[in-house]
């Protein structure tokens, strides 16, 4: 391997002085000529049946071109998909627009096709719905009680799937337990809040039968399979664009309604069409994550010790599956014994059909789920034991030496060190020094509290998904690197060309990296599960090999020497002992343009490609530390300090790293303090809008103190892990720990989330705080 | 987000913008800022078929001292108020409050009469207003006329304005040498409105007595208030932190709190109760008076 330069050094973002000067092109930006705009009707009733649509004025009001219903594209668009490899899996039909019934607030009903955007809204209002409200269930628990509205009729107990995984006598490990320790936890459910909200074009050409459909979308290539099934075209007649894309979260790795709904529109009227998601459609329309209730408990030994974990939860999904809504509960149930050395298990996931829009992956994804559980047990375990949180952690961690650890949910943890992660992490924070003042701070009456978080997560997806990587050096030296990840915002323009340049030795700005097209890149998964540096920079950085192979046998033949003999360094092939006898990887590119200049049996050009998937899935992990004071008399609570220790294996940029720890913690704090999508009893979206469901602000948080430890991955070449959700992952159960350690003196165990001002007023109500003084 | 047609018009003179309100009745709106009316119109909850924008009328916009007043336009931005040094040296309470409203793009386009006259039960600049006891200047066809805060706002988005009428300016007394002033707010974390906040006025005679107090309260019920009743029991008396909190104690009393998604009614009576105590403590320390 050449000397890196590159890899591991702090570069700016290379997308950035475009987008933060307004020149991004994202979907909206997208203007095609005889364009028509498209505006969805949606369902104001979170149940009810569909007894008549009347659209004659609609279609009479001027500027509008078409109106379509759910009937009509019943036989025209097939149903959205969804995957999951699980028996007990029911998949009710889930329609482009709604057919006979409406299920949840949102639910596309009929869509008017107009000349501007203006005439398609106003149609809307002209449009008649006749409604038959159904009985409405919202809460998952009670949608899987006797008696419960029933959602679709084919299965009337409300179940969606189940998801059950048992390792080791969990029984006799409860028999046997000093004590049992128990916490039912709740996971909001959370609104992914992409600064874009989604949007598409959909343009097709009818002399060469091709439907182009540009989408907000992190999949682009996943996009265009399932839009050719879905619309019935051939795959090679379908090209997809992601063009910049304002943010994902996963909300994004999904396959929505309105992006076949305008494929169709397109090939329908023959014009090209736009939909922009307005941001109360994005709240009610785009999926939501998270959306667990569960019951766990464990067995401990007296020194805390755990012997063994039950955990049973019921999942919210909605009202139907979207792409990957059964597949995000079992990634819970599959992470819940964190990093701990956990022997036997139990896990019963139970998912249930709700009167809401589906949840599906944000953020995470299933582990910050799985850590809160784990985190928070530990937290309560600790509690109950009188034993400090840190010293608990450390006696049910496993040693550096036992990696590979297999876990008794049937994973192997790839590499580790969580000791090293862990007191990196208290060393940085002044653990010790917080727990004196706030001793000092709880005799004064005001309230210090210290959260701790160790957590490892699952990314890197994964076996079952590969990435492809292209890398071609033209005649004049510049490269150009294609992806089938597709960036959103992690900044893999940069990081990619970083890899690439190490490995060919040219300058940085003769790199160009393209993702995001279909037709520009042959094949993709796309961008999700901390997936596109750790298995799509690993195809890169694989043809960028072959390509530097590719270029020492060419140099071999032109300077007429054993490939053996040949030295790669500082951008040339140089002969061993003969210095000045070298060629530039920029000359052998424009000598492979010309067969003659070949060796026998070489193909002209200078490129490879590569498609990588790993063996297994990486496991990040790190500790995180925050200090919050909360005033018991308001509320208030008040981030003080944070101190996040990551390990996300070898890093390309730890600018970009630092970027993913910030923005994931961030919404992990949102998550613990502030955001929950809210439905009321009749299903109606409470928190419909950014001035009801609250978001994290710059202003809300201390500068977070980061740093790194590096176990490298041995799944990849390159020993990269992923670090796009650890963040999130991380956070939450520290922000939680945090509060309620500070509100110890009040008898406070456990708070739900969000922790808003009221929920920790009431708690502290008429309670004096027990130990130290008074206010 | 995508509005209903309507007609635009934006007058150079407010005799314009009077005539044109007058024509056009409930049909027309005045834009100031836009920041409540334009989300209202973009999601049809408001569809007026006129709007009379009055950018263009430079009168309604600035800050002045006349006759021993502080006179602010109708048009005047927030930010124009948070940064405003006259105000800051004379009516410091109206800087502070500004500086609490929404966020730096808010504050640079919203103005304080399309604020008051909107009346949102949890904006902060009745509080303010109420606690100064400032006047609104209205004109109508017939002429002006001039109402005291307490008049003008009557519940919820609900004001005392006549549809003919617009309003131009709000006047507000200097503060004396021997007065403070305070803002305490939670703010609502999503739209920073507020949960509940307390805007206090005091000033203290040579005998540091309580001679005049204003508390106003926004939030906690279907429109912003005096709290008389706390007013009442400290005028004329030293302020000490004992009587400070009892007296707060009565800052809900005889209200019927709002209960949203966000606070109860219990909350937000019990935060009235804190931040009057808190704000009336600042507002004392600052006009130069003992905290306890």
């Amino acid at each position: 391997m050449p000397v890196s330069k590159l890899v591991g050094a702090r570069i700016k973002r290379r997308e950035d002085p475009a987008l933060i000067r307004g020149l991004g092109q994202y979907v909206d930006d997208v203007r095609l000529p005889e364009m028509l705009h498209v505006a969805v009707l949606r369902s104001p009733h979170a149940h009810a049946k569909i007894k008549s649509i009347d659209a004659a004025a609609a279609r009479q009001h001027p500027g509008v071109v078409a109106v379509v219903t759910g009937e009509e594209l019943r036989d025209q668009i097939a149903t959205l998909p969804t995957t999951a490899d699980n028996p007990t899996l029911r998949i009710p039909k889930h329609h482009v627009l709604a057919v006979d019934k409406v299920c949840y607030v949102g639910e596309g009903v009929a869509a008017v096709v107009a000349e501007d955007r203006y005439a398609a809204r106003d149609a809307l209002d002209l449009i008649q719905m006749e409604y038959e409200p159904l009985p409405v269930v919202t809460d998952p628990e009670k949608a899987l009680a006797a008696g419960s509205p029933v959602i679709h009729s084919e299965w009337p107990d409300n179940m969606a799937f189940r998801w059950e995984h048992k390792q080791g006598d969990v029984d006799k490990a409860f028999k046997q337990a000093h004590r049992i320790v128990k916490q039912r936890l709740v996971h909001q459910r959370l609104a992914p809040i992409a600064i874009e909200t989604r949007g598409v074009v959909a343009r097709y050409l009818a002399p060469e039968q091709q439907l182009t459909v540009w989408s907000a979308t992190q999949i682009p290539h996943l996009l265009k399979t399932h839009l050719s099934q879905m619309l019935k075209l051939p795959e090679n007649l379908v090209r997809v664009i992601a063009p910049d894309v304002g943010g994902g979260f996963g909300s994004k790795l999904n396959v929505y309604a309105e992006e076949a709904l305008l494929g169709y529109l397109a090939l329908k009227l023959n014009r090209p069409v736009k939909w922009s998601e307005e941001r109360r459609e994005n709240m009610q329309a785009t999926i939501h994550g998270r959306g667990q209730v569960g019951d766990v408990e464990a067995a401990v030994k007296k020194d805390g010790t755990i012997l063994g974990l039950r955990y049973k939860v019921v999942a919210d999904i909605g009202a139907y599956h979207q792409l990957f809504t059964p597949a995000i509960p079992p990634f819970t149930g599959l992470m819940l014994s964190g990093c701990y050395k956990i022997p036997t298990i139990s896990i019963e996931v139970i998912a249930a059909f709700t009167n809401k829009m589906s949840t599906d992956a944000y953020r995470g994804a299933g582990r910050p789920e799985a850590t809160y559980v784990i985190e928070r047990l530990m937290d309560r375990i600790a509690q109950e034991l009188k034993i400090d949180p840190v010293k608990l952690r450390k006696t049910n961690f496993p040693a550096a030496k036992e990696f590979p650890f297999k876990t008794a949910t049937g994973l192997a943890y790839d590499s580790g060190n969580y000791q090293l992660a862990l007191n990196r992490a208290l060393k940085l924070a002044g653990y010790e020094k917080l727990r004196r003042e706030q001793k000092r701070m709880r005799s004064r009456g005001r309230y210090l509290g210290i959260g701790l978080s160790t957590y490892v997560e699952i990314c890197a997806m994964g076996p079952g998904f590969w990435e492809y990587g292209k890398v071609e050096v033209d005649a004049d030296g510049k490269v150009k690197v294609c992806s089938g990840a597709s960036p959103h915002g992690q900044g893999q323009k940069t990081s990619f060309a970083q890899i690439v340049a190490d490995q060919l030795s040219v300058p940085l700005k003769d790199i160009e990296v393209v993702h995001g097209d279909t037709a520009a890149v042959a094949k993709g998964i796309g961008t999700f599960g901390s997936r596109a540096t750790a298995v799509g920079g690993i195809a890169v950085y694989q043809a960028a090999e072959k390509v530097r192979e590719k270029a020492r046998e060419l140099a071999s033949h032109l300077l007429e020497v054993d490939a053996d003999d040949l030295v790669f360094s500082d951008g040339r092939f140089g002969v061993k002992g003969v210095p000045r006898k070298a060629l530039t990887i920029q000359q052998i590119a424009q000598q492979a343009q010309t067969a003659k200049n070949l060796p026998e049996g070489m193909e002209p050009g200078l490129s490879a490609d590569s498609t990588f998937e790993p063996a297994n899935f990486t496991f990040p992990f790190g500790t995180h530390i925050c200090v919050v004071e909360v005033e018991p008399q308001t509320g208030n609570v008040e981030v003080r300090k944070y101190v996040a220790v990551d390990d996300c294996g070898k890093v390309i940029n730890p600018l970009l790293v630092d970027g993913q720890v910030q923005g994931g913690i961030v919404q992990g704090v949102g998550q613990a303090l502030y955001e929950g999508v809210v439905y009321d009893e009749n299903g109606q979206l409470v928190t419909g809008s950014l001035m009801d469901y609250a978001l994290p602000r710059a202003a809300d948080l201390p500068r977070l103190q980061l740093a790194r430890t590096e176990t490298p991955s041995p799944v990849n070449p390159l020993g990269l892990k992923g670090i796009g959700e650890a963040g999130t992952i991380g956070s939450t159960p520290a922000v939680v720990s945090a509060v309620v350690d500070a509100l110890a003196p009040f008898g406070v165990t456990h708070i739900d989330m969000p922790l808003t001002p009221q929920k920790i007023w009431t708690l502290c109500q008429g309670k004096k705080a027990a130990s130290g003084g008074h206010r | 987000m995508i509005p209903a047609a309507f007609d635009y018009i934006a007058p150079q003179t407010l005799d314009e913008a009077v005539r044109a309100l007058a024509s056009h009745g409930e049909d027309a709106k005045l834009l100031a800022g836009g920041h409540s009316l334009l989300p209202l119109i973009k999601l049809r909850l408001a569809n007026p078929k006129l709007l009379i924008d009055l950018a263009r009328i430079s009168t309604l916009n600035g800050i002045s001292e006349q006759d021993g007043k502080i006179v602010i336009g109708a048009l005047t931005t927030h930010y124009q108020i948070e940064s405003a040094e006259l105000l800051k040296k004379k009516c410091p309470l109206l800087p502070e409050t500004a500086g609490e409203i929404g966020d730096v793009q808010v504050r640079n386009r919203g103005t304080i009469g399309g604020s008051l006259t909107h009346a949102d039960p949890a904006a902060d600049w009745p509080a303010a207003i109420l606690a100064l006891g400032g006047e609104l200047k209205l004109r109508g066809p017939k002429g002006e006329r001039t109402l005291g805060a307490e008049e003008f706002f009557l519940g919820p988005m609900t004001t005392a304005i006549e549809p003919n009428e617009i309003l131009t300016e709000i006047r507000v007394p200097i503060s004396s040498r021997r007065s403070g002033s305070a803002y305490h707010k939670m703010a609502q974390q999503a739209s920073g409105f507020a949960i509940v906040g307390v805007a206090v006025s005091v000033s203290l005679d040579a005998k540091g007595s309580c001679e005049e107090i204003g508390i106003g309260v926004t939030g906690l019920s279907d429109k912003a208030f005096r709290a008389h009743a706390v007013e009442d029991r400290l005028r004329g008396r030293k302020l000490n932190a004992k009587l400070i909190e009892e007296s707060a104690a009565l800052a809900a009393d005889g209200i019927e709190p709002l209960e949203d998604l966000h606070a109860n009614a219990q909350f937000r009576a019990h935060l009235a109760r804190v931040y009057a105590a808190r704000a009336i403590k600042e507002a004392v320390k600052r006009a130069g008076g003992s905290r306890r």
